[in-house]
Parts: structure tokens; C-alpha cells; sequence
């Protein structure tokens, strides 16, 4: 019974420890925000897309490229730099390590993804049809995308630069499929089934259900597919996380 | 109550056994030193006992406390420090030490304290709120015992602590070990330097190719293996083998500017020393006896197995 309050306990600590050793060095707020940024001024600017129609997409990539960022690297950064066999000598266990990356990458995404929104309001009039369901889908997305990014941290590797190349060949192409820049509706063939398979389509169509009333999906299957590959997300890092765990030590 | 027990421990690597049947006994309050050469399975064995590692059989408890069905209460019983300093180098002494107090759930007020008491203990006070990165690694070790002591563990399990240190950190760090143990610290130390491991633990156990070979007081291991003595002499002037032939003295070497005799019986070969000097007018400038040594034992033991 013990044992509960304390698992809790690792993962607030270790997500504090995340927050204040990785998330908050000045280059990765910066690249947090600026990154989406360009993004959106290199397909924005200069072509005739609908703002509107654009911003749900825009939201959805900033936390899908924030939440995500850091967490492939944490793991293999802690087994190269030693600090990973100490952290597991500590009274946690490796599901809370995990579950520490993820909220740590959950916060991180949702906190600078809150300040881009709040400081694009002043700028873009966007309007939110259902309030409720805008807040659920910054929730689900940060937890989705933060789990993504414990995920891309298990392979048997201590090398954050090649981590990295690794978590960027699965990430950069998922935007181009999942409905960010050609609308879903617009899509068709294979082009559609690969953005089905992407769990960044059912984050940018609910926050289409959210703003403009409008989605491919309901809201429901929406969320349940993003509650699905986040458990699934963290599961495999599990698994995965535990079958690599001597190597790097 | 024992404060580690070790029961029939194997941990395989695909077609590599290493750690083979071990069995631990350690007693609480005593310093147990853990040898093995290189790749005999000290730091398996130790990960086991830490609960990093689940074994493939066997069971461990710490203060009797099952570590693979109760991990975390397990882990709260001890202190650990792996062979590296491993601390964040990117965060300060003071922070380390309060994210490990953090995770051994100490509150606050009591945290905040055994911080102050930590970094005053390790001659770290100055030097609290630099960045660990810029730290020699003898102060990075200070850092990294600091952390694993913070919460007063009744167990602490030490790999290498001394490996790689300048004589001053490795007494500084000694000094700790002995201090953690007369306040009441069990101690388990895997290390190299069998020197070490003689004048500081009360019980040694030998792995080689992940099995137990020995398990003893250093004294006992020493006579078990060794009951050949020796004596170091040095002259005020250079002599020859030919000093040495005879009355007792079984072997002699030179080392250094000494001599080295080895013999069953120092009595009857310094009684022989001070005569001969004597009647050839030589001065002796140095005269001392050694025992057995652990290294002979050690050495005994890793070989025939």
C-alpha cells in the first residue's frame, strides 16, 4: 500500500527535476517558440491559405513539435551522462521515470503552447465554438505528443544526437501527412490512409471540432483515438524502455 | 535481522551467466567488501542488490524487505552510489543533494538542514552553488556520497567509491565510509584496491566468473591461503643474496632500496639479521614484518576457480 504515494511521489520529482534541468535552458524555450513560428511563416506566408482554416492545424503542430521535443532526449542524455542508474537506485521505478518524461514534455507543450495561443489572439480574431472541448484537446494533444516523445527515447542508444536524427525522421514527416497543411477533407487514396494512421489528424480535427464547429471525426472517436495511442505510446516505452535497460548503463 | 540477504541470485545476458547462484550474507553494522576482478560480476550482483536489475532467479531483501516485490519501500532503506560520480553536472551541489532528499521524500525543513550539515561534512560550503560540472572528481564523489546519505540510509551500497581518486579524496572518502558505520550503517563495498578492502571490512566475499568463491573476515581468508610471512629490511650499505642463504628465510627479494625475505617463522630470521649485522659491522636502517596478505588469497582464489 505503501508503495502508491510513493510512485506519485517519483514522478512529481522527477518531473520538477525534467522541467528544471531540460525544459527551462533558455535554447529550448526558444526553439519551442520559435520553431512553430517559422513553420508557420514558411507555409503561412505568401500562399492563399485560410487562417482560419490554418489555426486549429497551427495549434496542433506547436504542441505536437513542443510536447515532443525534449522527451526523446532525456533518457539516453541521463545513460551518457551516468546519472540514469542513480535515478533508478532512488525509490522509483522505471514506469515512473517514464510517466516523469511524459508530464514533464505534457507541461512543457502546454505551457508555451498556452502563451503562443493567448499572444496570437491579440493578433488573429479566433473564435472557440465549444470551450470545453478546446481544453480537452490541449490536454489529450500535449499527453499524446509528450508520450510520443518518451517513446522515441527508448531505443538502445546513449547518443542524444542520434536520437535525435531518429525521433526527427518519424516526426517531421507526420505533419505533412496528418492533415496540417492539405485539409483532411481534401485528402484522398493513399495520401488519406497514411494520415488515418496518424494520431497528429485526430489532434488537428478536434481542435477543428473546437473552434470551428466543423470535423472529419467526432470529437468522441477524436479523443478516444488520442487516449488510445498515448497509453499505447507509453506501454511500448515500457516495454521497450525495459528490454533496452542495460545498455547505456 | 540481516540488512542484505542475497538468496540464490542468477542474472543472464542472452548465452552469459553473470551472476551465478550468488549467495549474500550481510550482517547489520558491518562493512562488507565485495572483490572480483574485472568482469567477474561485481557490478551485476550489485545492480541486483539495488534493485536496477530483476534477476532471472532468486530473491534479495534489504532489512528484509523484498526489493522486486516491494521496490520502493526497499529502496527507501539504502543509499546507493554507482561506480561513476553520477551527479548533474549541469546543477549545483546544493541542488543535487535537495533533489536527492526530494526523492527520498524528506521534508522540507529537514531537507533544507541535512543539506547545510552534507555540504559543512564534505568541505562543500563554499562551493554550493557552483555548477558540479566545474568540480574535480574527487569533489564530485563528495557530492555524490553526499546524496546517497541525505536520508540517513540503514543500508548504503557503494561500487568503487575510491577508484580513481588522489590520496586525499580517497581518505576523505574512507573517513565517510568509516563515519556512516559507527553511526549505525550497514556498508557494502565492491571495489579493486584489496588493501582497502583488508583495513576496512569486518567480512570480504571473492566472485569470479559470477560465483562466490570465498566468503570470510579478511584474517581468516589470509591464513586460509597464505601462512607465508615476510620481512622488509634495508643496510646502510648494498649487500649480496648471499646474506640471506639459509636460517629460515625461504625466499628473498630486493624492492626498492629493501630487501623483501619470506619466511614460516619471522622470529628465528630477525634474531638471525640482528646477529649477522652485528658481526659484519652493517647498520640496519629499516626493519619490518608483514603478515599473509589478502592479495595472495585473492589472487589464490581467482585463478583456481
Amino acid at each position: 500500500m505503501m508503495e502508491i504515494p510513493l510512485a506519485l511521489r517519483g514522478i512529481l520529482v522527477i518531473t520538477g527535476k525534467n522541467m528544471r534541468l531540460y525544459y527551462t535552458k533558455p535554447p529550448v524555450l526558444m526553439f519551442g517558440l520559435l520553431f512553430p513560428l517559422f513553420m508557420f511563416f514558411a507555409f503561412f506566408v505568401g500562399r492563399k491559405l485560410d487562417l482560419f482554416t490554418f489555426f486549429p492545424a497551427f495549434l496542433a503542430m506547436m504542441l505536437f513539435f513542443t510536447a515532443s521535443s525534449v522527451g526523446p532526449l532525456i533518457t539516453p542524455w541521463e545513460k551518457r551522462e551516468k546519472t540514469y542508474e542513480r535515478l533508478l537506485s532512488y525509490p522509483v521505478t522505471q514506469d515512473s521515470i517514464i510517466l516523469g518524461d511524459v508530464v514533464a514534455g505534457a507541461v512543457f507543450g502546454l505551457g508555451i503552447s498556452i502563451l503562443v495561443w493567448v499572444a496570437s489572439t491579440i493578433f488573429v480574431p479566433v473564435a472557440i465554438t465549444n470551450t470545453g472541448l478546446f481544453i480537452l484537446a490541449f490536454i489529450l494533444g500535449t499527453l499524446s505528443c509528450a508520450a510520443l516523445g518518451a517513446l522515441l527515447a527508448s531505443p538502445a542508444s546513449d547518443s542524444p544526437p542520434n536520437v535525435m536524427i531518429f525521433s526527427n525522421l518519424i516526426r517531421f514527416p507526420l505533419i505533412f501527412i496528418s492533415g496540417i497543411f492539405v485539409p483532411l477533407a481534401q485528402m484522398q487514396g493513399p495520401g488519406l490512409a497514411l494520415a488515418y494512421c496518424s494520431p497528429l489528424t485526430y489532434l488537428v480535427d478536434l481542435f477543428n471540432a473546437a473552434m470551428s464547429g466543423t470535423s472529419v471525426f467526432p470529437p468522441a472517436v477524436d479523443c478516444g483515438v488520442l487516449i488510445g495511442v498515448s497509453a499505447v505510446f507509453i506501454l511500448a516505452a515500457r516495454v521497450i524502455q525495459t528490454r533496452n535497460l542495460v545498455k547505456g548503463l | 535481522m540481516n540488512a542484505i540477504q542475497a538468496d540464490h541470485l542468477i542474472k543472464r545476458f542472452g548465452s552469459v551467466t553473470a551472476v551465478n547462484d550468488v549467495n549474500l550474507t550481510v550482517r547489520e553494522g558491518e562493512i562488507f567488501g565485495f572483490l572480483g576482478p574485472n568482469g567477474a560480476g561485481k557490478t551485476t550482483t550489485m545492480r541486483l542488490l539495488t534493485g536496477v536489475l530483476t534477476p532471472d532467479a532468486g530473491a534479495v531483501r534489504i532489512n528484509d524487505i523484498d526489493i522486486h516485490r516491494h521496490p520502493l519501500e526497499a529502496k527507501m532503506q539504502m543509499g546507493v552510489i554507482p561506480e561513476s560520480s553520477t551527479v548533474y553536472g549541469d546543477m549545483s551541489a546544493e541542488q543535487n543533494l535537495q533533489l536527492s532528499g526530494q526523492m527520498y521524500g524528506m521534508p522540507r525543513a529537514d531537507r533544507d538542514a541535512r543539506v547545510d550539515e552534507l555540504l559543512s561534512r564534505m568541505g562543500l560550503t563554499e562551493k554550493r552553488k557552483l555548477p558540479v560540472r566545474t568540480f574535480s572528481k574527487g569533489m564530485k564523489q563528495r557530492v555524490s556520497i553526499a546524496c546517497a546519505i541525505i536520508h540517513r540510509p540503514h543500508v548504503l551500497l557503494l561500487d568503487e567509491p575510491t577508484s580513481g581518486l588522489d590520496v586525499q579524496s580517497r581518505r576523505l572518502v574512507i573517513e565517510k565510509i568509516r563515519d556512516m558505520n559507527e553511526q549505525g550503517s550497514t556498508i557494502f563495498l565492491t571495489t579493486h584496491n584489496i588493501e582497502e578492502a583488508n583495513t576496512l571490512c569486518q567480512t570480504v566475499c571473492i566472485i569470479n566468473k559470477g560465483q562466490i568463491v570465498a566468503q570470510d573476515s579478511p584474517e581468516r581468508l589470509k591464513k586460509m591461503f597464505d601462512t607465508t610471512q615476510s620481512v622488509e629490511v634495508s643496510f646502510d650499505r648494498p649487500v649480496t643474496r648471499d646474506l640471506f642463504a639459509g636460517e629460515g628465510i625461504v625466499r628473498a627479494e630486493p624492492c626498492g632500496d629493501k630487501w623483501r625475505l619470506y619466511t614460516d617463522n619471522p622470529d628465528r630470521v630477525l634474531k638471525y639479521l640482528v646477529g649477522r649485522a652485528q658481526r659484519d659491522a652493517i647498520g640496519i636502517t629499516s626493519l619490518a614484518t608483514s603478515g599473509p596478505s589478502l592479495e595472495e588469497a585473492f589472487v589464490q582464489l581467482t585463478e583456481c576457480a
